[in-house]
Order: C-alpha cells, then sequence, then structure tokens
C-alpha cells in the first residue's frame, strides 16, 4: 500500500463492532436487534461488581448483503477483551439459529461473524464456554443451507472456544493484524511454562498465530489489507462462490496426513508448519 | 502401562459399557474407539484417555490435542458415512474425561482450534442428521476439551462426584486472566454458580439431562453399571421420542433465564415490523 492509497481507504480495524458490522451490509439495511437501549445486559458482571456495558458486547445486525437477507454478528473488543458471556453467547447462537430456520422456510439468510474475541469470558465461566457450544451447533447447522464467513480483524484476535467456531466457518478471512489460535499466550504460559510459550514475546507470538503465518500455512482462505471496502469485496466472493464442496473442519484425511509427517521431538518452528501444511488439505 | 492409566475413568467406563469390546484398529492409543451394543441396536463408542508416550509431549495426560482432535473427527466421520443411506442412524456416546485442551506451542502451530473444530463439527453433524448423540461425563470436562468430545451431544449425563469437573479453564489460569487473587477467584466460585467448579453448582445450570450418584465411579458396583447402562438407554429412548435435533433441551433452569429472554427476543424482533 502507497501513502495515497493509505490515505483514502476506509480502516477496518479502527472502526467498532457496530460500524463494521454496518460497513459489510448494503448501505441503509442496517437493523440492530436487542439494541444497547433495551439493556440487556450481563446478570452475572454486576454480582461481581464489574461494569456492565449495555449490548454486552455483541451486536447483531441484520440487513441485506448483495440484495440477499443477511445477519451479521459482531463482537466488541473493547468491552471484556471480546469476552463472551451468557447474553453475548445467546445474541450470537440465537441469531444463527433463527437465520438456519430462515433457510428451512425458504429465505436465503446468509451470516457473517465478525470476531475480535478472547473466547470464554471468565466471571460467567461455564455459562460462556455452554453458549459457545450452541454457537458451534449453530454454525454447523446454518453452514448445510448458506455460506457462514468468520472475518478476524484484529486487535483483539480470536481465541479459546470461539477460534473452535471460527475453524467451523465456511471461509474465513483474516488480516495481517489478525491472530488466530485455541490458547491465549498468558494461559499457554502459565500451564506450560515460558520456555513452551513465551507471553511476552510479541514477534514470537504472531509468527505462530498471525493472519500472514496463518494464511500461509492454509488455514484460513483470504489475507486482506485492513481496508473496509477490501474486506467487503471479499465477504462478496465468498458468497457468490457458494458453499465449499468440503468445510475445513471435515478434511480430517488430509490433516491426520499432514500431522503424520510431524517429527513431534523437535519444538515446531512457522516455516516447518508452513512447510508441512504447504500442500493444503482437501487431497 | 501403569496401573494408575488403566484406572483412568474414561478408559474404565468405555470397557464397562462396550462389555470389553475390541478397540477399532487404527486408531491411536489415546482415542479409543469401540462398536458395541447400546439397547439392543448398534452403536459407537468413543473415549479419550491417557497416552504417556503419545509423542505430541503436551498431550499425555488425556488431554485432546492435534492428533486427537482429527482422529475424533474421523471416528464420528465414519459412522456418519456408513449410514448416509440408512434410515437408522447408530448412536454415538462419548465417554468423556478429558483433562483439557493441550496447551502448547507445536499445538498452536499446527492449529489445534481446527482440529478441534474438527471433532466439535463431525459431532454436531452427526445429531443434526439424526445420530443420537449422548455425552457421559464420567471424570473432568474441561474446556476446549469438552467442546471437541461431548458438548455437542443430544444429551449430557454426568456422575454426581467429587472428581467430575466442568470447566472453561483452570482456576490458576482464571485467576491470572482476570487478574484476581486465587483467593477471590475462589470467594467468587462460592457464590456466582457458572463460576463453580463442582458438579451441583454446574446442574443447577440445566445443561445436564440427568446426574448419578454412584457408589464408586472408580470401582463401580453392579448396580452402579446397570444404573449407568438403564440412564444411557433411557437418554437414547428420549432422544429418539424427540423431533428436535438442536440443543433447545437444555435452556430453561433459573440460573440460565437470559439465555432464554435473549432468544425470545431475538424471535421477536428478526422480521422487520410491517408499516
Amino acid at each position: 500500500m502507497n501513502i495515497e492509497e493509505m490515505l483514502s481507504r476506509n480502516s477496518f480495524i479502527e472502526l467498532d463492532a457496530r460500524k463494521r458490522a454496518r460497513a459489510l451490509l448494503d448501505a441503509d439495511s442496517f437493523r440492530e436487534l436487542i439494541d444497547p437501549f433495551e439493556r440487556v445486559t450481563s446478570p452475572w458482571l454486576a454480582q461481581q461488581g464489574v461494569v456492565t456495558q449495555a449490548d454486552d458486547g455483541v451486536v447483531v445486525a441484520k440487513g441485506i448483503i448483495d440484495g440477499q437477507p443477511a445477519v451479521v454478528l459482531a463482537i466488541e473488543g473493547a468491552f471484556q477483551g471480546g469476552s463472551l458471556g451468557e447474553v453475548g453467547g445467546a445474541k450470537i447462537a440465537g441469531a444463527l439459529e433463527l437465520a438456519a430456520e430462515d433457510n428451512r422456510k425458504g429465505i436465503p439468510t446468509r451470516a457473517v461473524l465478525l470476531f475480535e474475541t478472547g473466547g470464554v469470558r471468565l466471571q460467567e465461566a461455564n455459562l460462556g464456554l455452554a453458549a459457545i457450544a450452541e454457537i458451534h451447533s449453530a454454525i454447523v447447522d446454518l453452514r448445510r443451507y448458506q455460506p457462514v464467513i468468520g472475518i478476524i480483524a484484529g486487535t483483539v484476535g480470536c481465541f479459546g472456544g470461539m477460534s473452535i467456531a471460527a475453524g467451523l466457518c465456511s471461509y474465513l478471512v483474516v488480516t495481517r493484524d489478525a491472530r488466530l489460535g485455541l490458547n491465549g499466550p498468558v494461559v499457554i504460559e502459565q500451564e506450560a511454562g515460558t520456555a513452551e510459550y513465551d507471553s511476552r514475546d510479541k514477534p514470537f507470538i504472531w509468527s505462530f498465530t498471525g493472519g500472514e503465518q496463518r494464511y500461509h500455512s492454509h488455514l484460513v482462505d483470504a489475507y486482506v489489507e485492513d481496508d473496509a471496502q477490501q474486506i467487503r469485496g471479499v465477504v462478496s466472493a465468498f458468497f457468490q462462490k457458494g458453499l465449499p464442496n468440503k468445510n475445513r473442519s471435515e478434511l480430517y484425511p488430509g490433516f491426520l496426513a499432514c500431522l503424520a509427517e510431524v517429527d513431534a521431538s523437535a519444538q515446531a518452528t512457522p516455516e516447518t508448519i508452513r512447510a508441512i501444511y504447504k500442500k493444503g488439505f482437501s487431497s | 502401562m501403569s496401573p494408575a492409566i488403566e484406572q483412568s475413568r474414561g478408559a474404565t467406563w468405555l470397557s464397562l459399557l462396550t462389555g470389553n469390546a475390541p478397540l477399532v484398529a487404527g486408531y491411536p492409543a489415546s482415542v479409543r474407539v469401540a462398536d458395541a451394543k447400546l439397547s439392543g441396536q448398534d452403536a459407537r463408542y468413543i473415549a479419550v484417555v491417557p497416552d504417556p508416550d503419545n509423542r505430541f509431549p503436551r498431550v499425555r495426560n488425556g488431554e485432546v490435542g492435534l492428533v486427537e482432535g482429527w482422529e475424533l473427527a474421523r471416528a464420528v466421520h465414519e459412522i456418519i458415512a456408513a449410514d448416509q443411506n440408512s434410515e437408522t442412524k447408530r448412536p454415538v456416546v462419548a465417554v468423556i474425561d478429558v483433562t483439557s485442551q493441550a496447551y502448547g506451542r507445536r499445538e498452536e502451530g499446527y492449529g489445534i482450534h481446527q482440529a478441534l473444530a474438527g471433532a466439535a463439527g463431525a459431532y454436531s453433524s452427526a445429531r443434526l442428521v439424526g445420530h443420537p448423540v449422548i455425552g457421559l461425563i464420567v471424570g473432568k470436562a474441561i474446556s476446549g476439551g469438552f467442546l471437541a468430545h461431548g458438548y455437542q451431544a443430544n444429551r449430557l449425563i454426568a456422575f454426581n462426584d467429587p472428581k467430575v469437573m466442568v470447566h472453561a479453564m483452570s482456576k490458576a489460569s482464571a485467576a491470572r486472566v482476570t487478574l484476581r487473587s486465587l483467593s477471590d477467584l475462589e470467594a467468587f466460585a462460592a457464590r456466582v454458580p457458572p463460576m463453580a467448579y463442582d458438579i451441583d453448582s454446574y446442574a443447577s445450570l440445566g445443561l445436564l439431562w440427568r446426574c448419578l450418584k454412584l457408589a464408586n465411579p472408580d470401582v463401580p458396583t453392579a448396580s452402579d453399571i446397570a444404573v449407568v447402562e438403564s440412564t444411557v438407554a433411557a437418554a437414547l429412548e428420549d432422544i429418539v421420542a424427540d423431533p428436535r435435533r438442536d440443543l433447545t433441551g437444555r435452556l430453561g433452569a433459573q440460573n440460565r433465564q437470559a439465555s432464554t429472554k435473549v432468544r425470545e427476543m431475538l424471535r421477536a424482533q428478526w422480521s422487520p415490523r410491517q408499516p
């Protein structure tokens, strides 16, 4: 990107969750469900003296994408690290369930998920985990009818049970500022020690879980600039492409064949991972 | 193999419920798959067990690692494919005793999130196409390990026992991430049911279909085994009688009212109001 392009682009990362959802929907089609004025907040954070937020950090936006009915589910990374509790989790699961139901009734509602999340909100631990299991179920249901597109723009990234949700999407889009991994760096360090994973070594962490590495390891489908128009274009292209032949989460023969080639006695490096995964998993 | 490993609850209950059926060949030591009867019909039973010789060093204590995630996916997809053209979809029983997902550099690097998506997606697909899926929690059911192995079940059954635990993260890590001391975390866990680590608090969230008190879950008596077998059989009957293939049976508990309220509001607002 040259300076002129940089000045003319519209950053997607700098947008909050609501503006991101708006940027993906056709002009003036944005309609928020359970908006902040309804004040459906977390009943559990208040009990623990933690400040709540009027939308519990999740925006459910109905609207139109390329003339087709759509729902965009955007997680606000600025509230509690984008963590999912009971309310935010139910918003995402419930909306995806209704989208699948629409398809069974002949309404081709499609979904885009904007992941900006550390996973389960630990103050609501088991209710977050339960909601995430329901999100997994609803993605698998909906992706039988319409592509479910996940976007990880950054800068929070996508971790915990929601990284599994990302792995269930039909298509996954990342920027250079995205990170995608199951376990947050601090947790791996806590559980396995700094020799295994040094949470303060940012370049090390990005070299394993950053968007560019994930793209070159075939763990995501598109690697884009931080540009709202470009991201919208990619979403549009994936919807036009339709359902993939196989979802990435169904490619167990390919992944098992690759993992059989891994020398597990040696510590992994970004280069060995790219080399092992370079052929992809479809064959 | 050490006696302690032999006694992993997952391994014990997989053998008991399958009448020591031979394990399906071709799976790693950490993923046990056995085909046996359930209420007189063919069923597949699956457990993740500790493998002290696992070639991935962070996966030696019963965690779900990269290979385990994808092998669970394979074990379930095999059944979906086998019954693809059949009216009868054979049941799948996940015997759950998973310490957690694996925490390690290799795991993150090779995409353990994707491996667990493979497993969760397989179980979920099986349920959605009509395979009755039953999750039997005999020990730990922690975080990503549980999401990959069992949490997609139509019905969840747990033993009411101190060694049975369902949770999102270990206490030490949860304290660190939430910037609380361990004693503060434990104080909150004692009065906030979703944060608690015990099975009674978990049961209060409405996610379990049944919670069973056994005389001895580690060395079960004949009546313990009979109770578990009849409960799994009853779960199967309940699933077959239920037209729903989703997870709505988990909603409705007092401690989970917001989950229902949010869904009701979404449904009411889903379609634009006519002017």
